[in-house]
């Protein structure tokens, strides 16, 4: 999910009360029409689109979208565990190069949604996006509404390296899916993320021990790791709930197939009440009650600076995690991925499955002033040259295939590509509706520390977890999607 | 002259007026209306929905969680503030007897009044940011720190559903009290001396002072006082927000309204919703102030 690079996005009063101010301001106060003012700017808005500079460009094989070489392209970075870097210093000066006359405007943020949702209300809308982030907006509602630019032209569009290929197929199988809106592309999700136990390779060896590969084995690894004084599995409750939930459904659906994800992403009529999810529960509840209740009020920098000091062995997280703890990793701590063990002895999917999957999305506003930049942007960060700099400066491998080949890989990223290697094709895929239906994804962050740290049950979990997912089918004002793989 | 007169008033209200049309009035007028539709908040065609919202919000659990926890802080934050407030203000204006023909307050009385009120200069994100780490749940933690070395063990006190709420009303209180300290001495300086001399001529102890002079004449400054925790017991959002699990847990136990209308509106891009909560919240306030007023009358004392 996008919101993992996140940091946790504190906000102050002082910027609700700005944000409160903006949306006045926007909303056009003390004028009579109210209807027209509250919600106003949409009208507005076409005609700054067709007031803007780029009447186009020609078309041709170097600039497949007919960019207007002198439109100026407004460029919002979420400057969080990724930094922003890479967009200054390798996908800006390449659209540059590309197209001299331009100037390229960069906004770094951490709070994407407080930034823009006043300048989406009123119609003036960066061209190109990085929505991510605790702050993030909501994707389907911007869709709903219009916003966002279909990105088909993007994928067919040729690749900047070889005019032969198409954009599509440079990039990571299950990429342009992962990108899909009511079955329409309108995100590029960029960095190439896997899911699981996160661990010190050296400090295991120190001890001895080898990653659990069934829960019984990892109760036994419990055991032995609480002998030595050291918590075995950990995350943090405060803000960071949904590493968990991840890893629940990652086992679920290693029981049950991948089909499992995808019907809770369509709301399957009592999907939360399957015997996968159950057992998934339930052998997640046993490994949480190892865990200190104080890791409920800890955030999640508190709880992996303490892996960092060898507290801690087991955490669940994702690919960015080294990049995120640079700072913080002492030098002899050398970051492991080791996938969730197998809940069955007849679990469908084997325990080198790994979740996988093309996260952080990037955006083109359909009302932005340069909105052929904006695609050509994403083309460029979609090249060889661009996505080798993104790994470069910001540590992530991207979802360009092989771009990251020959680049000197830190022990996190080269476990991370062993494991890609273990798995194969055995992927446990992404759960959408993390991004579609955050009331229900907000519900599951509150009962999965309500199940880790032993107030309910893994039936009521599921219980809880249902009505959740029955009122959000029930609710009429939330637009349903539906996914098939 | 008398058009003269009028000008020159109209000249001082137009523009605080103004500007309160425009940032106070203006704002809620449209809440009004956008609670009557499904505005996501991103477009310009909001739909009109009638009362959809509001018949929405009665099975609401989260909303009604909200709505008890307003409960509990409008019951004790006001409370325990008014307490103590008045408690230390009696000590630092009168309690030191006569010196003069004056009333003073214990030895030290100016230092205490700048300590109370340091609290109330710090910016509520920095009180926040202080009492996570006061509250930490573990030996890490300050007040947790403390009491391990006397061999008590941690206190989860944001993590326990049970007292989170508690430990967010301590903080609101803490950082409340240094105001309302300062607000009840102008009270009591107001008072006038010979009512004192008389009374302790008469023989009146502290207590007798306290309970019966101070705090009957102190009752305008009290009702004030009430109306204005009463209010900020509506709010509490920022304190919530950065202290809570995942704002407003653990399990919906500190969720407020102002939090949960946030995260309507920005992350569940319901502003219509939002909208109903907060006119909900609105009438909730309004009703208390009411009250509160209507209430609490009494006959006042001229001097």
């Amino acid at each position: 999910m996008s919101n993992s690079v996140g940091m946790p996005g504190d906000i102050t009063r002082r910027q609700m009360l700005r944000r409160i101010g903006l949306t006045a301001l926007v909303a056009g106060p003390g004028a009579g029409l109210l209807s027209a003012c509250a919600t106003g700017g949409g009208s507005g808005t076409a005609a700054t689109t067709s007031a803007a500079p780029s009447a186009g460009g020609a078309i041709s094989a170097a600039n497949p979208f007919g960019v207007a070489a002198d439109a100026p392209l407004e460029v919002v970075i979420f400057k969080g565990g990724l930094g922003d870097s890479y967009a200054t210093e390798v996908h800006e000066p390449l659209y540059k190069k590309a197209f001299p006359k331009a100037t390229v405007k960069h906004v770094a943020t951490q709070q994407i949604a407080q930034t823009l949702q006043p300048r989406f209300a009123g119609g003036d809308v960066p061209d190109m996006i990085a929505n991510s982030g605790t702050d993030l907006m909501d994707n389907g509602a911007l869709q709903q509404e219009g916003q966002l630019l279909e990105l088909t032209e993007l994928w067919d569009a040729p690749s900047i390296d070889d005019p032969a290929k198409k954009v599509r197929d440079t990039v990571a199988p299950g990429t342009v899916e992962s990108g899909l809106i009511d079955g329409k592309p309108y995100l590029m999700n960029y960095v190439f993320s896997a899911y699981g136990l996160w661990y010190d390779s050296a400090l295991f060896e120190k001890n001895g021990w080898t990653p659990p590969k069934t829960f019984e084995e990892f109760k036994a690894f419990c055991e032995k790791a609480k002998a030595a004084g050291i918590t075995p599995f950990a995350y943090a409750g405060k803000n960071a709930s949904y590493y968990a939930y991840w890893m629940i459904l990652i086992s679920a659906a290693k029981i049950e197939g991948n089909q499992l994800l995808v019907d809770i992403d369509n709301l399957a009529d009592g999907v939360w009440k399957r015997d996968s999810v159950k057992q998934s529960a339930a052998a997640w509840a046993e490994i949480g009650k190892y865990m200190d209740k104080s890791f409920e009020g800890l955030i999640h920098t508190d709880v992996q600076t303490r892996q960092n000091q060898g507290k801690i062995a087991l955490y669940p997280s994702g690919s960015w995690l080294e990049n995120e703890q640079k700072s913080q990793t002492p030098k002899e701590f050398k970051y492991a991925l080791t996938p969730t063990p197998s809940v069955t002895a007849a679990d469908k999917l084997p325990f080198e499955a790994i979740r996988a999957a093309a996260g952080e999305a990037y955006i083109v506003p359909a009302k932005a002033k340069n909105p052929k930049g904006g695609l050509e942007y994403l083309r460029i960060m979609l090249s060889r040259e661009g996505a080798r700099g993104f790994t470069e400066k910001s540590g992530n491998i991207t979802v360009v295939t092989g771009a990251a080949d020959g680049l000197d890989l830190s022990p996190g990223n080269a476990s991370l590509s062993a494991a890609q290697t273990a798995a194969g094709s055995n992927i446990v895929t992404r759960s959408d509706f993390e991004n579609w239906y955050k009331e229900l994804e907000t519900d599951l962050r509150k009962h999965t520390n309500a199940l880790m740290f032993g107030r309910i049950s893994a039936d009521e979990f599921c219980e809880k977890m249902q009505k959740a997912a029955d009122k959000t089918k029930a609710d009429s004002s939330i637009t349903k999607q539906n996914r098939t793989v | 002259m008398q058009h003269g007169r009028y000008r020159f008033i109209v000249g001082f209200l137009a523009a605080p007026v103004l500007l309160y049309v425009v940032f106070v009035i203006s704002p809620y007028v449209q809440a009004f209306y956008i609670a009557l539709t499904n505005w996501k908040g991103v477009s310009a065609n909001p739909q009109f929905i009638g009362l959809e919202n509001f018949s929405r919000l009665l099975d609401d659990e989260v909303f009604w969680a909200a709505v008890r926890h307003h409960g509990v802080l409008l019951l004790v934050m006001p409370l325990v503030t008014i307490v103590i407030a008045l408690f230390f203000s009696f000590l630092l204006n009168l309690s030191g007897g006569q010196k003069g023909g004056r009333m003073s307050g214990i030895w030290g009385s100016k230092v205490y009044r700048v300590i109370f009120f340091l609290p109330q200069v710090l910016a509520v994100a920095i009180v926040g940011v202080l009492f996570q780490t006061i509250y930490r749940p573990d030996e890490t933690g300050v007040i947790n720190g403390l009491l391990g070395k006397v061999g008590i063990d941690p206190v989860g006190w944001l993590i326990d559903p049970d007292i989170a709420l508690l430990a967010i009303i301590g903080v609101m209180v803490w950082q409340a009290v240094g105001f309302y300290v300062v607000l009840f001495s102008a009270g009591m300086s107001s008072i006038p001396k010979d009512v004192f001399e008389a009374a302790a001529l008469d023989g009146a102890g502290r207590y007798t002072l306290f309970f019966k002079i101070t705090l009957p004449l102190l009752w305008d400054t009290m009702q004030v006082a009430w109306v204005y925790l009463g209010i900020a017991a509506f709010d509490a959002f920022a304190l919530v927000q950065v202290l809570s699990v995942d704002r407003g847990g653990p399990d919906n136990s500190t969720t407020v309204l102002p939090l949960e209308i946030w995260r309507t509106a920005f992350n569940f891009s319901k502003f219509g919703y939002a909208s109903a909560m907060g006119v909900a919240l609105f009438f909730m306030t309004i009703t208390f102030a009411a009250l509160t007023l209507r209430v609490t009358r009494r006959e006042r004392i001229e001097f």
